[in-house]
Parts: C-alpha cells; structure tokens; sequence
C-alpha cells in the first residue's frame, strides 16, 4: 500500500466517511454506465417510423458465430500489425541514423540534420502519408510505412541523441584512450548504453506508431478498421455496424494495451539498473513520479510508476 | 507555387476551420482533463478507479477510431450535432488523458519535501494543495501541457478525413485539382501547420528555461 502525505493517516471517522464518498462516487459512476448502456439496448423508432432493435438485441451480434467474419477481422488485424511492425524496423533504423546525424561534430551535418527533424517532427503523420502517396504514387501500404517511419524515426532520434548526450564524458573519452576511433567509440561504447537507457521510451513510442498505423484508413489502406466496418458492414448488412465497430474497438484496445504492458515490463527492467550505471541519466518523463502525493512504501506499486510514459 | 497563390482564399479558409477545431477542443480538454486528473489523486478510491480505466482505454484507442466514432457511429445513433461539432468532441475525448497525465505527472513532480514541510507546520489537505503543491506543479505543467496542445494541432489533421473541411482537407482537395503541383501545394499546407506548432514549441521552451531558473 502506498500512502499520502498530503493528509493524516485516517481514523475511523474519517475512514468510514471516505468509503461513503467512494460508495456513492461508485454508484453515480455505475448508474451512468447504466444509463448509457440502456439507452443503447433500448429499441428505437427511426424517422420512417419503422421499429429497429437495441443495440445489444441479438439479431445485431449473430454474425460473430460465423467464422468468415473472424477470419476477414484476422485479415485486417495482420494488415495493421505488418503495417506497423515493417514501420517500426524502418523508424529506429531512421532513429539512429538522425542520432548520429544530430550528434555529429561537424556543424554541417548536425545543423541540416537538427532542421529537418524539427521540420518531420512539426507535421501530421496524415499530411506526410498523403505526400508519399501523391508525389511518389507508391501505393496505399508503402505511403503509410514511410510517413510513419519518418515520424517516429525523428521522435526516436530525438531520444537517443538525448541518451548519448546524458552519458558520462569519461565513457568517450576511455573509448579514445584505448585506441578506438570516433566512430567505434560512438557505435561500441555510447550508443549501446543510450539504447539501453531510452529503451522504455522508444517501446513507447512503438505504442503511438501502433495506434497510428490507423491513419492509414483515411488515405485509403485495408487495415482493420476499412475491412472490420465498411466491408464488413457491406457484405453483411448495415444493421450489424454498431457491432462491428465494437468488436474492431476492442481488437485496437488489445493489441495497444498488450504492447503498452511490455513498455511497462520493459522500462521496470531497465530503470534501476540504469540508475546505477549513469547517474546524470535524464529520467524517463514522469519515471521518477509519485513524490509528493504517494510515499511508496516497501514492495509497493512498482507497476503505478512505469505506467506515466506515453 | 501558382497553384497556392492562387488558392489562397480556400487555404486560410482551412486554416481557420483548424484554429477553430484547435480552440475548440484545446479548452474542453483542458476542464476534463483536469477533473479526471483531480480524480486520478484524490483520497476517494472509485474515483482513482475510474479516472485509471477512462485514461487507459482513451490514451490507448487510435484518434481514427474515436473520431470514426463520432463521424458515423454517433450519428448512426441518431445524434448528429454537425461533423464539426462532432470532430471537436472526439478530439476533446481523444486529449483529455494526456492532458490529466500531464497535471498529474507535474504534481508529482513537486519534490515531496514541500508537501511535508507544509504538512508539518500544520496546514490542511486543502491548504497543502492549494497553497504549496499547486503553484510549484502549474509552473511544471505548462511546458507538457503546450506539447499536449501541439500534438493536438497536428492531431486535427485526421477531423480532414472525417468531413470536415479544414487545412488536411483543403490540402487534399488543392493537389486533386492541380496534379503537376502537388509538392508546392502540400508544402504550403505543411507551412499553415509550422505558422501554429513552431511559436508553441518555441514558447514552450522558453517557459521550460525560465522555470529550470527558478527551481
């Protein structure tokens, strides 16, 4: 348990008054739940005047027992997934090459490199697409792949440049003194460690390239969301569009919350270690967290502090 | 470049149609994400509970699907307020946990200390919050709550493919029309999108060094 030191630790009065408040916080929290999901099962009358059923009456949920409709969802899920995972290979790959661009010591590649991330990381994601799309004509798939992969390869260039730069100066220069060159130097001594450390952020920033993979949708690609609601809702009948959008809603919410978990696992992993190694290390976004409010106390919730970074 | 000359009346009419989607949303954000940020650390449990599941579930559901949401799904609901509105209340949906994270990453932020000195010479829950902790953790929140705001400029790109004819759409519509100039027109959409970001980002780190002085 973690506890607040913003109030005296409760007593019975108190306590009993603040599970009251929790009491009734709940039930008005429920009875709104409730509320919506009635006015959702309730049968509605169109303009027509026709009767169409609730949003939860069976006849708008059978079409899930067929297992067509799994197999073109499991179609779309493998589009976004692909689309994602091919982003991602690129989008670090990116990352290190603006990291080492950024870090360089000669101002005529840091400066152009510094303008032209500050420029990819200033746009929309949708307008970068569209200008793949148009001016390069490379197909739906491709126009999404590199938008992306430019995008997040700035942010995740961004992060390592800062992981090079918080390492300790000594790191370097034992690197020199040993005989390495500059560039073994920065690719066998500093740019392990910085990956090590931004590990947790770049994982995160996976967790955003994910979600944006459906961005693609409005330029036209056939991920989940294209094939789950329109085609699907096409094939098989405009009743079962609520449905169909529910189910697509929650496929995004596993994949998304699956892979924020691993950003957690991962970022428990790597924290402390790192802790040790480097002390002047820039702290993870909101790594450190939890100071004023919560005093955590000993085994406590570990997991409430890698939750901050997104 | 003729093309954008020449356009120019329908791009600052998309330009506009953003700055109203982004003054719009940004304040709504800010009230709901500060109530569910309050909720997020007050004493009262079903209230944390609840701030927690609605932050995951909206930090982790893709802009595209809320404002699909709103764009077909609400109206197919019978409600349908207008695609603007409707755009405004998915943005707003969309932004409110990063903006609660952000105040709530800023009042942890405050070294714990502060709130024990407060505590200490005997002020209240009320009083340590209002007095102590909050005006530290404002100052703290500014520079995250202008990058949440930034993100939301360039977030409301995606509203351009659900109906509403702001500078994504007017970019679309622009290069459809003059296929040899679609470099020159998208650059010119991409230049309305710096005239906001850049002065925001600008102004966010020069907030950032002033309170790095003072703290």
């Amino acid at each position: 348990m973690s506890m607040s030191v913003l109030y005296d630790a409760p007593g019975p009065k108190a306590r009993r008054r603040s599970l009251t408040i929790s009491v009734i916080g709940g039930v008005l929290i429920a009875a709104g739940l409730a509320w919506l999901i009635f006015t959702l099962a309730a049968e509605r009358t169109t303009v027509a005047g026709a009767k169409t059923p609730g949003m939860f009456d069976e006849s708008r949920w059978d079409i899930f027992a067929n297992p067509l409709v799994w197999a073109q969802l499991g179609k779309g899920v493998i589009a976004t997934l692909q689309m994602a995972g091919v982003a991602a290979v690129f989008a670090i790959i990116i990352g290190i090459l603006f990291s080492f661009g950024r870090s360089a010591r000669s101002s005529w590649i840091r400066v152009p490199v510094a303008v032209v991330l500050e420029f990819f990381r200033g746009m929309p994601v949708l307008l970068m697409m569209l200008f793949v799309l148009l001016v390069f004509s490379t197909g739906t798939y491709w126009a999404g792949v590199s938008a992306l992969a430019v995008y997040n390869g700035a942010i995740i260039g961004e992060a390592l440049r800062a992981g090079i730069q918080s390492l300790p100066k000594g790191q370097r220069e034992a690197g020199l003194s040993i005989g390495l060159t500059p560039v073994a130097t920065r690719f066998l001594i500093e740019f392990p460690q910085a990956f090590r450390q931004m590990l947790p952020i770049i994982i995160a920033q996976l967790v955003v390239l994910l979600k944006d993979t459906s961005l693609a949708y409005i330029v036209g690609y056939t991920e989940l969301l294209r094939i789950g609601v329109h085609h699907l809702s096409n094939t098989v009948g405009n009743r079962y569009f609520f449905s169909l959008f529910f189910v697509v809603l929650a496929l995004y919410l596993a994949m998304n919350l699956t892979l924020s978990w691993i950003a957690r696992l991962v970022a428990r992993k790597s924290g402390p270690k790192l802790g040790t190694l480097t002390p002047g290390a820039p702290r993870v976004p909101g790594g450190e967290g939890t100071q004023a409010i919560t005093l955590v106390g000993p085994g406590a919730s570990e997991g409430e502090q890698g939750g901050q970074h997104h | 470049m003729n093309a954008v000359i020449e356009n120019l009346p329908l791009y600052f009419e998309g330009f506009f149609v953003t700055l109203g989607l982004l003054l719009w949303s940004a304040p709504l954000a800010l009230i709901i994400g500060t109530i569910i940020g309050a909720m997020r650390i007050s004493p009262v449990a079903s209230f944390r509970g609840f701030a927690t599941v609605y932050t995951e579930i909206f930090r982790n559901t893709p802009l595209t699907l809320i404002l699909f949401f709103c764009a077909f799904v609400l109206p197919y609901l019978q409600f349908s307020p207008g695609y603007f509105v409707l755009a405004v209340i998915g943005l707003t949906l969309y932004t409110s946990p990063f903006v609660a994270e952000a105040i709530r990453s800023g009042i942890n932020g405050v070294p714990v200390g502060q709130a024990e000195a407060a505590r200490s010479i005997g002020m209240s829950f009320g009083q340590t919050l209002s007095l102590v902790v909050m005006p530290q953790s404002i100052r703290m929140v500014i520079p995250p709550l202008i990058n949440v705001f930034i993100a939301l400029t360039k977030n409301t790109s995606v509203a351009g493919g659900f109906f509403v004819f702001e500078l994504f759409a007017v970019g679309k519509e622009v290069a459809n029309a003059n296929g040899n100039a679609v470099i020159a027109v998208l650059l010119g959409v991409a230049f309305f999108y710096l005239v906001i970001t850049v002065p925001l980002g600008i102004f966010a780190g020069r907030i950032e060094r002033k309170v790095a002085v003072l703290r």
